[in-house]
């Protein structure tokens, strides 16, 4: 999709697949032919530049033809490069600027726990999203408010729109001077480090499992942990790889936002099958 | 109609009960906070409804994006706060997940301008109004007095959409007894005349009505309008004032950059160009009394007349 379009964010799209599927074809309550249904879970993408999957995901749930992936990014495409709310129906929200997620998840939450209604809230979100402070004003405020129907998942790949999270994930040593650099790949290093991330999240008032973000039964499992917890919200934790399934992607941060050459494409394809 | 009745009021003190009233009527309300609802009089809608009244901490992005889902799922979502902070600290926020998905939030923003006094430049708001109108899918209101506040807010609860309502601090002249009817997308006229127009929002149109009586004495006799109603603008009575007048001032207490003045100023300059002058802010405030910053930055009735002179000698033939 993204070589077809000639730009996108593929490698931040192949490290969320196995999350976008374990929710749209094991876990949420939904009907792709009623995408208003009153009653549905509500799943919120906060990392609204990862389309490439999401759109497939939902094309394939049955949200809209699969042949409309074809004008992903063209111009009077529903499909624009960030999600835009009701665009096609099943895109729950806008998105693209970092950190907006979870705050609209919440007020989903409280909307429903008013109501009495029986649908869930989830809200992927990215190690970007983990750097804007909107997101953890949320995070205080859903454990605050004891918003329980609430689950947070975060596609810790650890690589972001610049390089590198932190140094636990950079292979290419040199020294560790205190904060960000940029190494000699050109490429930022320890651009924010979030760990000890899942220590955050407890201490946010949150539940908090991790997970292989890549196992799809763990993350049914977690999911459906999660359904069960109390009180308070819960957080899955996925440990993921950027670019996941194609070698030269993988951890490989020249792949955040830029697609693919034709050629490179055809190569992508074939490791994934 | 127009009857400077000797009250004060702040239009902020409108929000808390109108809110109520509405609610207890049936409508589907809810309001989300960022600790200062009890300023803006917010609070006392959470006194009354506790389970529909969500306290978010001094956390404005968070805020604003709970009052996008609420409304996502069906609510009519109040967020109250200072203009200064909404949409001066989330203006993205109020971008991306109220505007561009066109939800149904309003934002109800007290201490908007220079007259939030004393706290001082930090906390006047002056460049709201100008951030607001950018963003095509607000609906944006500048009562004038309380009793045009309440109406606006119940205005604003019953259509669906975003609103923008900006309302002041401190206790104003009220303008408006209670026949008054508040009409979306209409200019209320408040004096007839037919040598310069004056138009005006939230505390200069009272302002605008002594600058009138001062004209007046001179024999000069200006229309006075209250342009409340920033979006939709009330093309009409615009034009018909260009026309019929020949000359317009326009008078808010805010910058002159983007508010009503540039917005009269671009329905004159494509339907009927006239002379016309801008009194606003052109500097961030300062601390003092309301009443003080007012003289101080010469957003005041004598300005305005003298204004009003200077468009009119500028008229042709």
């Amino acid at each position: 999709m993204t070589a077809q379009a000639g730009s996108g964010h593929p490698a931040g799209s192949l490290s969320c697949v196995e999350i976008l599927v374990a929710l749209y074809f094991h876990v949420l309550r939904h009907d792709p032919k009623n995408p208003h249904w009153p009653l549905r879970d509500r799943f919120i993408l906060s990392k609204g530049h990862v389309t490439p999957a999401y759109y497939a995901v939902l094309a394939e749930a049955g949200y809209f033809p699969t042949e409309e992936l074809d004008t992903f990014r063209r111009l009077g495409s529903r499909l624009q490069g960030h999600t835009v709310m009701n665009c096609p129906p099943g895109v729950e929200m806008s998105a693209g600027s970092l950190g907006m997620g979870l705050s609209f998840a919440l007020g989903l939450a409280l909307a429903a726990r008013l109501d009495g209604a029986p649908w869930r809230v989830y809200c992927l979100l990215s190690d970007g999203d983990c750097n804007e402070g909107q997101t953890w004003e949320a995070a205080m405020a859903a454990s605050h408010h004891q918003v329980d129907r609430l689950t947070a998942i975060i596609d810790y790949n650890r690589i972001q729109n610049d390089g590198f999270s932190d140094y636990t994930h950079y292979q290419g040593g040199g020294d560790r001077r205190i904060g960000g650099w940029i190494g000699p790949n050109g490429y930022a290093v320890n651009i924010m480090s979030l760990e000890p991330l899942g220590q955050k999240w407890q201490a946010f008032g949150w539940h908090v499992i991790e997970v292989d973000g890549h196992n799809l039964p763990s993350l049914v499992e977690a999911f459906q942990r999660a359904q069960k917890h109390t009180e308070r919200p819960t957080v899955v934790i996925c440990h993921t790889i950027k670019g996941k399934g194609v070698s030269f992607m993988e951890n490989n941060p020249a792949y955040h936002g830029k697609a693919p050459t034709p050629e490179e494409a055809e190569r992508a394809l074939k490791e994934l099958e | 109609m127009m009857t400077q009745t000797g009250r004060l009021a702040a239009t902020r003190e409108a929000l808390g009960p109108t809110l109520i009233k509405l609610a207890e009527e049936g409508l589907d309300i809810v309001v989300v906070d960022a600790d200062l609802g009890v300023s803006t009089t917010a609070a006392q809608f959470g006194q009354r409804f506790p389970n529909r009244f969500y306290t978010m901490g001094v956390a404005e992005q968070n805020a604003v994006g709970v009052a996008a889902g609420l409304a996502a799922a069906g609510k009519i979502a109040f967020v109250s706060s200072f203009a200064a902070f909404i949409p001066g600290h989330c203006y993205d926020q109020v971008r991306m997940a109220i505007a561009q998905p066109n939800l149904n939030v309003k934002i109800a923003a007290s201490h908007g301008g220079v007259v939030t006094g004393e706290d001082g430049a930090s906390a006047q708001a002056l460049e709201d109004l100008s951030l607001m109108l950018a963003l095509p899918t607000f609906r944006v209101i500048v009562p004038a007095d309380v009793v045009e506040c309440a109406q606006a807010i119940e205005e604003a609860a019953r259509r669906y959409g975003p609103f923008y309502i900006r309302m002041v601090r401190p206790k104003i002249p009220v303008i408006y007894d209670e026949s008054y009817r508040f009409q979306l997308g209409k200019a209320h006229l408040l004096r007839p005349g037919s040598d310069v127009t004056i138009m005006a929002i939230g505390v200069m149109v009272y302002q605008a009505l002594q600058a009138a009586q001062l004209l007046a004495q001179e024999g000069i006799e200006a229309r006075v309008l209250n342009m409340a109603s920033l979006r939709p603008l009330d093309e009409g009575a615009v034009v018909a004032a260009a026309k019929e007048t020949g000359a317009i001032v326009t008078a808010e207490d805010h910058s002159v950059h983007g508010g009503l003045g540039s917005l009269v100023a671009q329905v004159v300059a494509r339907t009927c160009p006239v002379p016309m002058t801008f009194v606003g802010m052109t500097s961030f405030g300062s601390t003092g009394r309301w009443d003080q910053l007012l003289e101080h930055f010469l957003l005041t009735p004598n300005r305005i007349a003298q204004e009003a002179k200077e468009v009119i000698s500028r008229k042709r033939g």
